[in-house]
């Protein structure tokens, strides 16, 4: 019963809302909104579960003093400050809209602008033109590059006209391919989780 | 079709010298002409909730107002007011109820009406005709999966093509294994509704297998709670199975937090501490795909990534080792199961892919030839 279970219910609602798709009737179309305000139902009481994961993993961490516990510390700190910062003064409060502003908002953009780093150092492995098709790379890379700026269109006119070329036609034509691929996987994957034969996600692959 | 059943008559009457009819018969086409000529109609495919309204666009007009009422002789209400489109849909309507329309065009310094149109009912509809193409690819896919996957029961040999990235993972796996240092697993930035994350929850189960079986470390940082359970579960189901439930750390299957950069930032951070020898990156990714990748090539970890959003493959082709491609992600766990059922689910999914790619090129023929069968056959999905 333990496994059949929920193989029955995957079964049922996944069932259900396929049919749904096709079927545009007031009934079939509520309850398969119902099933998804449900689902938002379950994400919200999942926020407790994450901030108790989080309080048990870092105290663990803090008293058997394993490496790098004083991170620990701060994080708990921090987070305990944020969520009172937040139940005091409600999310437009002062010292909640600082620590997001002042403090959230800066660690995330630094984060996000070590991406301009990392995309040369990728490029710069990615664009050596070792087979032939690594250097049609390097070719493409390196118009698209010169094309995408100003300078390009005063080397030559044509740049820009060559760098939409190779956006709209061979870059989507790849991507709709990669995307018809997936979208195929999907369904297959789909009908598996349905049937019941790929229930690795359950934790219960082997059976 | 009034107008022209006018203007024909019309001629007519001036051939026939009838002077005063045909003047008379011209100034009920000049009326006619000058009239917007709405039509009104059950929307198709919905639930019996609404009705269209559209009317040919007119560049003396753009704004609209429209009415409605259920006789054509009694009062008409007002239900809505447009600019710049050519259609409106009423969704505040009874099913099984009489409606006439009419509509007031308002253009700088010219205003005027249709005529009334109607009766016109809200129908609830069984099934949406406009999705019937959707449903004949599914139906055939399904049916090519179901095919193969009985032959496979019936324990038929099926070649399955090699996916390189997939076959590594073992190999990845051992490498963490032999220089004693443990294996990261990174099911993506989104949450369980996602279709990546529930095939990276399906790799993951296999993935402990083997990290279970060698007793190496798993890492598995996630950025949703949801997920986090649901890992937890898949992680400790699989070290049973091999029997090493010792193995199992609940702490290493943890969540961090949902803020993108803030996850990436606890990420890179186990990666730079814990110096990892294998790194998965196996799900759903935004803009942090290449500040993971390239962390993890900094710190020497082979890497094996697997998404299915187009935008980020190239960064992963770029910084791992591995990288499985769209379609490869879904079908990874059932590769890595080995089991025939599975493996035909696999094969029949190769067939499905096959067909659509000649009905794909049969379309793009048909295209350039003319016949636009193909087209008009699959353009219903656009309605």
């Amino acid at each position: 019963m333990k496994q059949t279970l929920p193989l029955i219910i995957v079964f049922a609602f996944g069932f259900f809302v396929i049919i749904a798709f096709f079927i545009p009737l007031g009934a079939f179309q509520s309850a398969s909104q119902t099933f998804e305000t449900w689902y938002t139902g379950v994400l919200a009481f999942f926020v407790f579960i994450g901030i108790f994961n989080i309080v048990k993993v870092n105290a663990n961490k803090i008293q058997r003093r394993l490496s790098d516990w004083q991170y620990s510390i701060i994080l708990l700190l921090f987070l305990i400050l944020m969520m009172g910062a937040g139940f005091i003064g409600g999310p437009e409060g002062g010292l909640f809209n600082y620590l997001f502003e002042h403090m959230q908002i800066p660690l995330g953009a630094t984060m996000f602008s070590l991406l301009a780093f990392f995309v040369a150092s990728a490029a710069f492995r990615a664009f050596r033109a070792r087979t032939p098709e690594a250097t049609l790379l390097l070719i493409a890379a390196v118009i698209v590059m010169i094309g995408r700026v100003p300078i390009g269109y005063y080397i030559w006119r044509g740049f820009p006209g060559v760098v939409e070329w190779i956006m709209n036609v061979p870059n989507t034509a790849a991507k709709r391919g990669i995307l018809f691929g997936a979208d195929l996987g999907l369904i297959s994957m789909a009908l598996r989780v349905l049937l019941g034969i790929e229930r690795s996600y359950m934790g219960r692959g082997g059976e | 079709m009034s107008r022209r059943v006018v203007m024909t008559a019309t001629m007519w009457l001036l051939t026939t010298r009838r002077i005063w009819l045909s003047f008379f018969m011209l100034l009920i086409f000049l009326v006619l002409a000058n009239q917007v000529e709405l039509k009104a109609y059950d929307t198709p495919n919905d639930d019996g909730s609404s009705i269209t309204l559209n009317w040919p666009e007119d560049t003396l007009y753009n704004n609209y107002t429209i009415f409605r009422a259920v006789d054509p002789e009694g009062e008409f209400e007002k239900v809505g007011e447009i600019a710049d489109r050519t259609s409106y849909v009423d969704t505040n309507v009874a099913g099984g109820q009489d409606y006439y329309y009419q509509i007031e065009a308002h253009g700088a310094d010219v205003a005027q009406s249709s005529g009334v149109v109607g009766p016109v009912r809200a129908v609830s509809h069984i099934f949406n005709t406009s999705r019937i193409n959707i449903a004949v690819c599914i139906i055939v896919l399904f049916a090519a999966i179901i095919y193969y996957i009985r032959r496979a029961r019936r324990g038929e040999a099926l070649y399955i093509r090699k996916i390189p990235g997939i076959t590594a993972m073992e190999e990845a796996i051992g490498r963490a294994t032999e220089m004693g240092k443990p294996v990261l697993y990174v099911p993506g930035i989104m949450d369980i509704d996602e279709p990546e994350t529930i095939a990276s929850m399906s790799i993951l189960g296999r993935v402990a297998e083997k990290t279970a079986e060698y007793g190496t470390p798993l890492y598995v940082p996630t950025s949703k709670a949801m997920v986090m359970s649901m890992a937890q579960q898949v992680v400790k189901e699989a070290a049973i199975r091999v029997g090493r439930p010792d193995w199992f750390n609940i702490d290493n299957v943890r969540y961090l937090t949902d803020d993108q950069f803030g996850y990436v930032s606890a990420v890179d951070g186990i990666m730079v501490r814990e110096k990892p020898a294998t790194n998965f990156y196996l799900g759903k990714f935004y803009a942090e795909s290449l500040i993971l990748a390239e962390t993890g090539f900094s710190t020497g970890a082979i890497q094996i990534a697997g998404t299915a959003l187009p935008d980020q493959l190239p960064f992963f082709v770029a910084a791992c080792d591995y990288t499985l491609i769209g379609e490869e992600l879904y079908a990874a766990s059932a590769y890595l199961s080995q089991e025939p059922v599975q493996l035909g689910s696999l094969k029949g999914q190769d067939v499905g892919k096959l067909i659509f790619v000649i009905v794909v090129i049969l379309g793009v023929l048909d295209r350039i030839i003319g016949f636009d069968v193909m087209y008009n056959l699959f353009s219903t999905a656009q309605q």
